[in-house]
Order: structure tokens, then C-alpha cells, then sequence
């Protein structure tokens, strides 16, 4: 199972961090201050968990003048959408694991 | 094989399988049997026993919800900071066992086992998806 789904999965665990992500996947760029107007929590933590989803390869920072206009990566959460298919073929091995198992065992 | 509705991610493997129900039960609850084909592991056939799996890319957190011996049997799945629900259900057939594995995410009737933020994983999936479907 791949590690970059693990990182995605835990930067979007934070429900907040998470809105934030898909307000910009809906809106198109933002900056910070715009961006608090509407996460309902300060402009440092607005800061911070931008930084943890620029960590992860979700968002991308772009400065413009005084501001830093923030952009979503959509391309970044690939992982995820191949969840399914991932673990569609983790279960398969396993199974074709069990059915040895089962060949090999006692009645 | 995945996906039955946009807002549950659920990933389902059937087999027909040549040899009864109870063979396959003792391999889904055994411990030491578990670990020969799926990971290591201090499972326990009790509804609430909390266990783990270890394999060599990490760890997952489990827990017991259902055990019907020879037909069913459910457990919690967390990894990678998203939770499912594992189900084995076990149906005999006239040539053993019909095996089905199904792992779901937030279907509407398991929000029990999913309060407060987790339960926000599916319209997140869901929008996701009607994201990826318009910009990549």
C-alpha cells in the first residue's frame, strides 16, 4: 500500500485543514486573510495548516505583491481516488494467500 | 468490484471457494492461521475486542463488531488515517463456500460506528470525486 496515501490521508483527517483544501478546490485561488474569513479559526492557524497541505503536495503558495495567493493541487490527490483500486488487489493477494492456507490445512 | 454509490468508498472480492464454511471460519479467526495469509495479528473472535495487524508496510488498527460463526464476520480497519469496516460473509454452496469480502467506508448504515469528524469522510469523497470529474 502506497506511503503517499498515507500522507494524504492524515493531512486531510483535520477537518479544518480539510475545508480549507476544498474551498480552494471550489474557488479557485485565495489568499490567506481570504481565506480565514471563513475557516473560523485564526490567521496563524489558517497559516499553519496551509503549510502542512504545501508539505503534502496539496496546495501551492504563489506571491503576488504583499500577498500569497494559495492554489489546490488537484492532481495531488490521485492516490486517493485510486483507494479502490488499490485495495481491490490488496484483497485479491490476501485471498489467493488464504486459499493456499486452506489447501494446505486439515480438514 | 468498487465503488456502489459516490459517497462510499467500498472495495468487494468474491470467491468460490472448494472446501466448507467451517475450514474457511478456523482460517479468518485463528491467529496464527490469520498471519499465515493475511498479517501477525493478537485477533479474538469477541464483538469489542480491540486487536492489530502488522505486515511489513505498516500497522492496522482493528477492532471486532460482528462474529456469526460460519457466516459472518466484521471488524474495524484503520489505516492510513481512514477507517472501513472489513466484512466476511460466508454462504455454503453445493461445492463449498461462497466467500465475500467486502470493505466500506461510510455507508449511511454505519454511522454508529463513526462519530463527530469521521463521519465527514464521505461527502469528502464525494466532493472529491466531483472534483477530479471536472478538473483533471
Amino acid at each position: 500500500m502506497p506511503q503517499s496515501s498515507d500522507v494524504l490521508f492524515k493531512t486531510l483527517a483535520d477537518p479544518t485543514r480539510r475545508a480549507i483544501f476544498e474551498r480552494l478546490c471550489r474557488d479557485g485561488d485565495q489568499t490567506v486573510s481570504a481565506l480565514t474569513a471563513k475557516a473560523g479559526v485564526s490567521q496563524p492557524a489558517v497559516s499553519k495548516h496551509l503549510r502542512v497541505l504545501k508539505e503534502a503536495g496539496l496546495v501551492l503558495d504563489r506571491h503576488a505583491g504583499r500577498q500569497t495567493h494559495y492554489s489546490a493541487q488537484l492532481k495531488a490527490l490521485t492516490p486517493l481516488a485510486d483507494w479502490t483500486h488499490q485495495m481491490a488487489g490488496f484483497w485479491e493477494g490476501r485471498l489467493d494467500g488464504l486459499e493456499n492456507l486452506l489447501k494446505r490445512m486439515d480438514q | 468490484m468498487t465503488g456502489k454509490s459516490p459517497e462510499t468508498l467500498s472495495v468487494i472480492v468474491e470467491r468460490e471457494i472448494s472446501y466448507p464454511p467451517e475450514k474457511i471460519w478456523r482460517a479468518l479467526t485463528q491467529p496464527h492461521l490469520i498471519a499465515e495469509w493475511l498479517m501477525q495479528n493478537d485477533f479474538k473472535p469477541e464483538p469489542g475486542h480491540q486487536f492489530n495487524m502488522s505486515g511489513d508496510w505498516g500497522a492496522v488498527d482493528c477492532q471486532v463488531l460482528e462474529v456469526e460463526p460460519n457466516k459472518v464476520l466484521a471488524y474495524t480497519w484503520a489505516a492510513f488515517g481512514l477507517e472501513s469496516v472489513v466484512t466476511w460473509t460466508l454462504t455454503p454452496t453445493s461445492g463449498g463456500t461462497h466467500l465475500r469480502m467486502e470493505q466500506s467506508g461510510f455507508a449511511p448504515g454505519q454511522q454508529q460506528f463513526y462519530q463527530g469528524a469521521k463521519a465527514s469522510w464521505p461527502q469528502f469523497f464525494d466532493k472529491m470525486e466531483q472534483v477530479l470529474a471536472g478538473h483533471v
